[in-house]
């Protein structure tokens, strides 16, 4: 379908596209066997400007915004979102700074980030703080000019690749979620150092780590915006990233359509092509429809966002949540179009099948979304005078 | 140091196949494409670039068409293009395309080396760039694999033989074709898409170049195509059939027959 | 300039449009038209069945080939032995010397090898221009260039063909382009017009889809490289006579501006896939490298040389040297046998005018049986152990 691109966003999915198919494809079953974390795409995705995108040109970017980067991601995914997750995580990393950074911290750290000289990781997650943020126990004490910080990290994208950290931390215990606080913590700063890469199930390529922190000191300086708002600062960071994880999801959903229909084109039973058997037919059509539904709420969030639009909490939301559970279905449904080869790891979509899972998961499992979803609901409504 | 680039756009290969019934050519689109040889001089040229600074200018002789391969290795970095291009031109043989070529570079001038892929797909004659250097009287090696060495002054290459390679060095300015082995071709960049959209690529045609008609295009050309025929097909497909063992009882006496083996 | 269109002949049928590899036909009012997009490559002239469609006309070119006689053949040599291609050449070259009832000489440049020059005689030369000297023994375009130049302004041969390989495609460009004449490459046939005593110089375009005749009307020398393993051999008649011309070399002291610092010769313990007479290709069906052994061992029982389809190269399994198609080697033995490649068009072109091709492949669908004279549906890895043993029996 024809979304009206500009012809600034068609280069992006052109030049997305081509990265994809010639650098990705024929690497993506290798990268998730050996899991590897693929540095040879990231210099190319960097050399590229593609790593720039939606950062402001003063700061080395491009100048676009949150659609502009989906749909790199988007074109990215449809070959690996293995690949797509370590390009999009750096984004994650660097937003706090690029939405609530001083002058100064942009000027330090978005041109190495927008020009993939340096990756960027973002850290919230811990062992008893996943959905519930207000867990978070690593600790950042001010002793004299510099935090210091204690506390381990859980599954952190990008880690011990990634150069530059954002961390949530808690600088005031007693005040509960408004006691956390957001630091830039730099690889090899003394005291900070990375736990044992996490086997996974899918999206193998990337690297997952524990951020570990023995009294480890940073400058104030590296405090984003003030105390007390790390909470907000994780809140509107992933409002914005989380249609890039429906970016994830339309590009990998697209990718196991395109392996479906082609192999229901190509293979042979009943000395016919088994597109031509109608249970095969629908369920392409049904995999193509939610597919296209998923774009189309994907793009529109994005739209919204990138118009300057205040509450973008719910769309947010529904695009990560409507398209990661299509993926997650289109990518169970192509297994069971392609039989028996679907199921070996000679054809790519049993690789996009367990891939696919982790988009429900992360940046907020698809029922912490709902919640999300259901509480924005309550408050609409609470505002309407006449609730029919 | 400058190093010119010489691109040009041919029909995409794959898309051209044969009628079977009717022995004709059909073209599935008309897609043209940057000769696939070419694309591995624009990433040695923008490597030397890298290393030595300078800039990196594209020439090409085409129909205005070919504007568009022009514009695409822009994207890739190239910093500057020049269209060749005149009605005159066309039907022209290597000789003539040389000439014109050779005319066209050194109205760009300033350059240490010129890089042409080693042939192009749709001629295939590998005959342009040797024949642009001698018109342009520099020396130039053909089917380069491998770049040792280049200063300013001196470049030592590696030259594929059909059995080993040679070295060699030859003084600058001059000119080399280069092999695919040669170097792996980046990606486009978006700054790149984005000044290609947008920059002016001067056409030049007899005129601008100084040249009389009588020495490009078909009249310009030593050479002419006096008859096009499809090639014989080998008509004689023959599936076998049976077991493995049987199947390959029956290739091994036929191959014996025709003496093959 | 385009192709001129004939509005009397021309019935408007639209054949032509098909045959355009420009898209610069289009058939309006019933009637073809041709835009300037046309390359007057003249592909659409052939197809015409009402003779509707012509070449422009063109300022007849003076003659400029008064007093230009006989053919020439250049005999390659590389370190002092003689280029299998010359021999070809040779055989080739008596046919056409002999049709236009003039000598046939050889052109012989090297370090000490004089010994080879007269053996040249055997095969049909009449004479043999010898230049030897130390200066000749690595391959160095400008001096080869310059000493085949002035050869041809002195001796005025109407003909001059070279092997299309390496060294042929890479100094005889410059030779043909410093005497300002044509050269048509990479020949697959040779003949003569008797009447207007013209070269028909044929070969292969748009990657083996077409062919094309070329002529060389009124600049001389003739020139053309000719592919390899397509001409007959030259008999051997030890009893021909012929004359050995040892021309002196005035080329030193000069200032060369290349220098050749080594010339490193890099073929393994199989043979090359440009000289051999049996191939064996592998392609994306081996799986894995290691794979490769299967062909290598085919290749050895057969005395054949393994080739590759680009996806095998791209892969990493085998060097590109290997690599058979439009990026790679265009070869033609007698005998090609392609394992486990489907056959996309870049492979096709650069093996299908071999004479015998038998195709391998799971797949009875694969394209690579469009072009095979013998197609086996099965799995390699099952048909090729069987092949050698088979083949190794025969050998007793």
């Amino acid at each position: 379908m024809d979304y009206f691109l500009t012809e600034d966003q068609n280069m992006i999915k052109e030049l997305a596209r081509q990265i994809a198919d010639e650098k990705i494809m024929p690497v993506r079953a290798e990268l998730d066997e050996k899991e590897e974390f693929p540095w040879e795409i990231i210099k190319v995705l960097a050399s590229s400007d593609l790593m720039g995108l939606c950062y402001p040109e003063e700061y080395g970017g491009l100048g676009g915004g949150t659609f502009e980067n989906c749909i790199a991601v988007e074109e990215i995914s449809r070959a690996c979102i293995g690949v797509s997750v370590c390009f999009a995580g750096t984004g994650l990393g660097a937003y706090p700074i690029l939405l609530f950074g001083s002058e100064d911290q942009k000027k330090r750290y978005l041109p190495d980030i927008a020009s993939g000289r340096k990756l960027a990781a973002f850290g919230l997650t811990e062992a008893n703080a996943g959905s519930d943020a207000s867990g978070i126990q690593t600790s950042a004490v001010l002793d004299g000019d510099e935090y210091v910080i204690n506390g381990t990290k859980q599954w952190i994208t990008g880690g011990g690749e990634a150069e530059i950290y954002t961390v949530i931390v808690m600088t005031d215990k007693s005040r509960g979620s408004r006691g956390a606080s957001a630091l830039i913590v730099e690889k090899g700063t003394p005291g900070f150092t990375f736990g044992t890469k996490e086997k996974k199930m899918g999206i193998r390529a990337s690297a997952t780590t524990e951020l570990v922190f023995s009294n480890c000191r940073v400058p104030r300086d590296n405090l984003i915006g003030r105390a007390g708002i790390g909470f907000i600062v994780s809140m509107r960071v992933l409002d914005r990233t989380r249609p890039g994880i429906g970016a994830q999801a339309i590009g990998l959903s697209q990718g196991a359509l395109d392996t479906a229909v082609s192999y229901a084109r190509e293979r042979k039973q009943f000395g016919k092509p088994i597109i031509s058997f109608q249970a095969v037919q629908h369920m392409l059509a049904d995999m193509a429809i939610q597919t296209e539904a998923a774009r189309a709420l994907v793009y529109s969030a994005c739209r919204f966002i990138d118009s300057g639009a205040k509450n973008i909490s719910k769309v947010s939301a529904m695009s990560k949540v409507f398209s990661s559970d299509v993926a997650m279905k289109v990518t169970v449904d192509a297994v069971q179009v392609l039989g028996g080869y679907g199921y070996m790891r000679d054809y790519p979509v049993e690789k996009m099948m367990r891939d696919a899972k982790i988009l429900q998961i992360y940046e907020g499992t698809n029922q912490i979304q709902r919640n999300v979803i259901g509480q924005e609901l309550i408050k609409e409504y609470a505002g309407k005078k006449d609730n029919r | 140091m400058n190093v010119i680039v010489c691109v040009k756009q041919v029909p995409e290969t794959t898309g051209v196949k044969i009628n079977k019934d009717t022995n004709t050519l059909i073209r599935e689109g008309t897609k043209g494409i940057i000769n696939p040889f070419d694309m591995y001089a624009v990433e040695e040229g923008l490597r030397i670039k890298e290393k030595l600074g300078g800039e990196v200018i594209a020439i090409s002789m085409g129909p205005p068409q070919a504007d568009e391969a022009l514009r695409e290795v822009i994207s890739y970095g190239v910093d500057d293009a020049v269209l060749l291009s005149d009605l005159a031109f066309a039907g022209a043989d290597t000789l003539a395309t040389s000439r014109t070529l050779a005319k066209g570079v050194k109205k760009v001038g300033g350059f240490g080396l010129i890089i042409c892929g080693k042939q192009a797909i749709d001629g295939d004659t590998a005959q342009v760039g040797p024949a642009i250097a001698e018109k342009l009287d520099i020396p130039y090696v053909a089917f380069v694999r491998k770049i040792r060495d280049i200063s300013n002054h001196t470049l030592v290459v590696e030259r594929m033989m059909d059995d080993g390679y040679d070295v060699l060095e030859v003084t600058l300015p001059a000119l080399i074709t280069v092999v695919k082995e040669i170097n792996e071709p980046r990606m486009p960049s978006l700054r790149g898409k984005m000044k290609a959209k947008s920059v002016d690529i001067p056409v030049w045609g007899i005129s601008e170049l100084g040249i009389s008609e009588e020495e490009v295009g078909l009249k310009g050309s030593a050479t002419q195509v006096i008859k096009i025929f499809t090639p014989q097909r080998h008509g004689n497909r023959e599936m076998l059939e049976g077991s493995v063992e049987k199947q390959v009882d029956q290739l091994v006496s036929r191959l014996d027959d025709m003496k093959m083996i | 300039m385009s192709v001129r269109i004939d509005i009397e002949l021309c019935t408007g049928c639209g054949v032509c449009i098909d045959s355009c590899l420009f898209g610069a036909i289009t058939v309006e009012d019933g009637v073809a038209h041709v835009d300037e997009t046309c390359n007057l490559c003249g592909a659409c002239l052939d197809v015409c069945d009402f003779y509707a469609i012509s070449m422009p006309d063109i300022k007849k070119t003076e003659f400029k080939g008064d007093g230009f006689k006989g053919v020439w053949v250049y005999a390659e040599q590389r370190n002092g032995k003689i280029a299998n291609v010359v021999l070809e050449l040779l055989g080739e070259g008596r046919i056409l010397a002999d049709k236009l009832g003039v000598d046939l000489s050889a052109v012989l440049l090297g370090d000490s090898i004089e010994r080879e020059a007269n053996e040249l005689i055997p095969y049909g030369a009449d004479k043999i221009y010898l230049v030897d000297d130390p200066l000749l023994k690595d391959f160095n375009d400008e001096i080869y260039s310059n000493i085949l130049t002035d050869l041809i302004k002195k001796y005025k041969p109407e003909i001059v063909i070279s092997g299309a390989t390496a060294v042929g495609r890479s100094f005889i460009p410059k030779v043909s382009a410093r005497l300002e004449t044509g050269l048509t490459a990479d020949c697959t046939g040779l003949d003569i017009d008797s009447e207007k005593r013209l070269l028909l110089q044929t070969r292969p375009a748009f990657g083996g889809n077409i062919m094309a005749t070329i002529i060389c009307p009124d600049m001389r020398p003739q020139m053309a490289t000719v592919r390899h393993k397509v001409m007959k051999k030259a008999s051997y008649d030890p009893k021909r006579k012929g004359e050995v011309i040892t021309k002196g070399f005035d080329g030193h002291g000069k200032n060369l501006r290349t220098n050749v610092l080594d010339a490193v010769e890099e073929i393994g313990d199989l043979v090359s896939i440009a000289e051999a007479d049996v191939i064996i290709s592998g392609g994306r069906g081996l799986q894995e490298a290691k794979n490769f052994k299967l062909i290598e061992e085919l290749a050895r029982t057969l005395g054949g040389a393994v080739g590759a389809s680009r996806a095998a190269v791209d892969a990493g399994w085998i060097p590109y040297s290997h690599q058979v198609g439009q990026t790679g080697k265009t070869v033609c033995p007698k005998l090609y046998i392609a394992c486990g490649m489907s056959g996309a068009v870049q492979h096709l072109v650069g093996m299908q005018s071999s004479d015998v091709i038998v195709a391998i492949n799971i797949d009875k669908d694969a394209p690579i049986f469009e072009v095979a004279s013998f197609g086996i549906v099965g799995d390699l890895f099952e048909v090729i152990p069987v092949m050698v043993e088979r083949l190794n029996k025969r050998k007793g």
